[in-house]
């Protein structure tokens, strides 16, 4: 699609463009071409040489079983946040888009935490999950669980998809209610016309008519369990103990914080990359083409 | 419609009860600890009912700070994140209205080009390029300084494809009659196509404000210095490993004042945030 009728400058159009193609130049390609650059370089101790070795950084990080394991690791996170909050959500958005009274404060009540950055929310959950002081952990001692996540891996996991999922459940209640809007009553009525009991009329009728808005919120779960959860870890368990709750993002942040091997730092960097293009890649083509029946 | 929804509305209100209760718990618990007696917390025996240090406890968080892990007083770092997200949230807008501008009512060389060099920076968050990001960032001598903070956040893919839908259902016919009233390319956008982006800018705005404010990584990176730090950097500096030495309602004082800009905005704005949320994500 083009406009008929344009303004003609030889350099206007490009001193309106600039500030932006600078930013994005200086601040997005150039690292990005580094990261890229530096994943194929060998480089000594001191900085001082750096030899061209082609793939062996990525054969090298592909080899460790800790990275394996970080890969496994950060898709067991993702499936467990995306589920966890995508089904809760589902559920408050079916009866928050009955035509019930006082509803537009609960949808007010259940939307603001989408404001809540997610260091805080890994800082609320700690908090009342912390062994020796929080409310909850009261609670779970009572009822027998030796709950310790500072020393259990398994707890702390726990501990960090609970917040995460938590912050993320009133960004999927608000696109699920926005797409169960968009479905036409009608389609309701003539379903329960035809008899369909209302779990019935959910299952056959609305859910599907859901399908884009479910595809939509998964692609981007994942990358809010990839990328954005990086917040709740740092504020909740910095990865530990025994790096259980370290996911791919938070790796390339600890392993370049200790200033280790810039090769393998890198390597995992361009993956990541490798990975964001896939799941945009995705979302762009169910955005296009609007999974309906 | 049809069949008896007495039980059913019941059920609704109830099931919706819960949610805003799972929802707001943490959240109410966290009031209630900055209420309270730091002694009494470290004990875990923090009621469950706010407490009377609330004046005590605020006024030391913002204009005191903690006395063991950062000296800063939040109030300090509750400035640093609103500069922080008003230069991201406007500079986004400024920068991306007018590429956007560009792209879509000038012809010139490249003109696809430049718009995919935009479009493709949605695939390279600040995750996938943390070091060489940084280290860019220390070679412009931008560590430790506000425009360190916002710049390299400024660029918008998400907003240029926005305004750049919405120029395109601009008619021809309202450039040509200002063309007629003999307005160049800076009176066409100043006087017709700001006014009609107003509102596209504001809920864009609301967004891009939420977004600022709930930067974590970036600031983490490029602030060493206290005085810098953004809120959401701050308060996780106050967390002490062991317990005994965590002002705990000094740290939840500033989790609620961290929160209270952000979540102000999406109750205050609610219609305006709904649908940036919805045209930026769509």
């Amino acid at each position: 699609m083009q406009k008929q009728s344009v303004f003609t400058s030889r350099w206007l159009p490009f001193a309106l463009i600039a500030p932006q193609l600078v930013i994005v130049l200086v601040f997005f390609y150039w690292p990005a071409g580094q990261a890229v650059r530096q994943s194929f370089l060998l480089q000594d101790a001191f900085g001082l040489s750096t030899t061209f070795i082609w793939f062996e950084n990525y054969r090298d990080l592909l080899s460790e079983p800790e990275y394996f394991a970080t890969i496994v690791r950060t898709f067991v996170f993702a499936f467990a946040i995306a589920m966890s909050s995508l089904s809760l959500a589902l559920l408050f958005a079916v009866m928050a888009d009955k035509p019930l009274r006082g509803v537009a404060l609960y949808r007010t009540l259940l939307i603001w935490p989408y404001a809540v950055a997610p260091p805080v929310a890994g800082v609320l959950w700690v908090f009342m999950l912390n062994p020796s002081l929080g409310v909850l952990a009261r609670g779970l001692r009572e009822m027998g669980v030796d709950w310790n996540p500072l020393l259990d891996g398994n707890q702390a996991a726990l501990l960090v998809i609970l917040a995460s999922a938590w912050k993320q459940i009133s960004y999927n209640f608000l696109f699920f209610l926005a797409g169960l809007q968009s479905i036409p009553k009608s389609v309701h009525e003539a379903a329960a016309i035809d008899g369909a009991r209302p779990m019935r009329r959910f299952w056959t009728v609305t859910f599907p008519l859901l399908t884009p808005t479910i595809f939509f919120l998964i692609v981007v779960n994942i990358v809010y369990a990839f990328f954005d959860t990086f917040g709740v870890i740092d504020t909740m368990t910095r990865g530990g103990p025994a790096k259980a709750t370290e996911t791919l993002v938070y790796k390339v942040y600890v392993d370049g914080l200790l200033g280790g091997n810039l090769g393998s730092s890198a390597a995992q960097s361009v993956i990541l990359m490798g990975l964001v293009i896939v799941l945009t890649a995705i979302q762009f083509r169910f955005v296009e083409r609007k999974v309906t029946y | 419609m049809v069949e008896n929804e007495g039980i059913q509305r019941y059920v609704a209100h109830v099931i919706l009860w819960v949610g805003i209760a799972v929802v707001a718990f943490p959240v109410y618990l966290a009031f209630v600890a900055s209420t309270q007696d730091n002694a009494l917390i470290a004990n875990g025996q923090m009621s469950l009912l706010p407490g009377g240090h609330f004046l005590e406890t605020y006024y030391r968080t913002i204009f005191v700070g903690t006395s063991g892990t950062t000296r800063e007083p939040v109030g300090m770092m509750l400035f640093n994140s609103f500069i922080m997200a008003m230069s991201i949230a406007l500079g986004k807008i400024a920068i991306s209205i007018i590429s956007a501008y560009a792209i879509v009512f000038f012809r010139f060389p490249f003109r696809m080009t430049v718009f995919w060099i935009i479009f493709i920076t949605l695939m390279l968050p600040v995750e996938v390029r943390i070091y060489p990001t940084y280290k860019i960032a220390a070679d412009l001598n931008l560590l430790d300084s506000y425009s360190g903070l916002a710049l390299p956040l400024i660029a918008s893919a998400t907003a240029t494809l926005l305004f750049r839908q919405f120029f395109m259902t601009v008619p021809d016919e309202l450039l040509e009659a200002s063309r007629i009233d003999g307005a160049g390319p800076f009176r066409f956008f100043k006087d017709t196509l700001l006014p009609l982006s107003r509102t596209n800018m504001a809920a864009l705005f609301v967004i891009l404000f939420i977004y600022g404010w709930n930067q974590y990584l970036w600031p983490l990176l490029i602030t060493t210095r206290d005085d810098m730090q953004t809120i959401q950097v701050g308060i996780r500096k106050m967390i002490v490993t062991s317990d005994a030495l965590t002002e705990w309602p000094i740290v939840m004082a500033t989790a609620i004042l961290a929160m209270l800009p952000p979540v102000a905005v999406v109750i205050l704005m609610q219609k305006l945030f709904v649908r940036g949320l919805v045209e930026t994500e769509k």
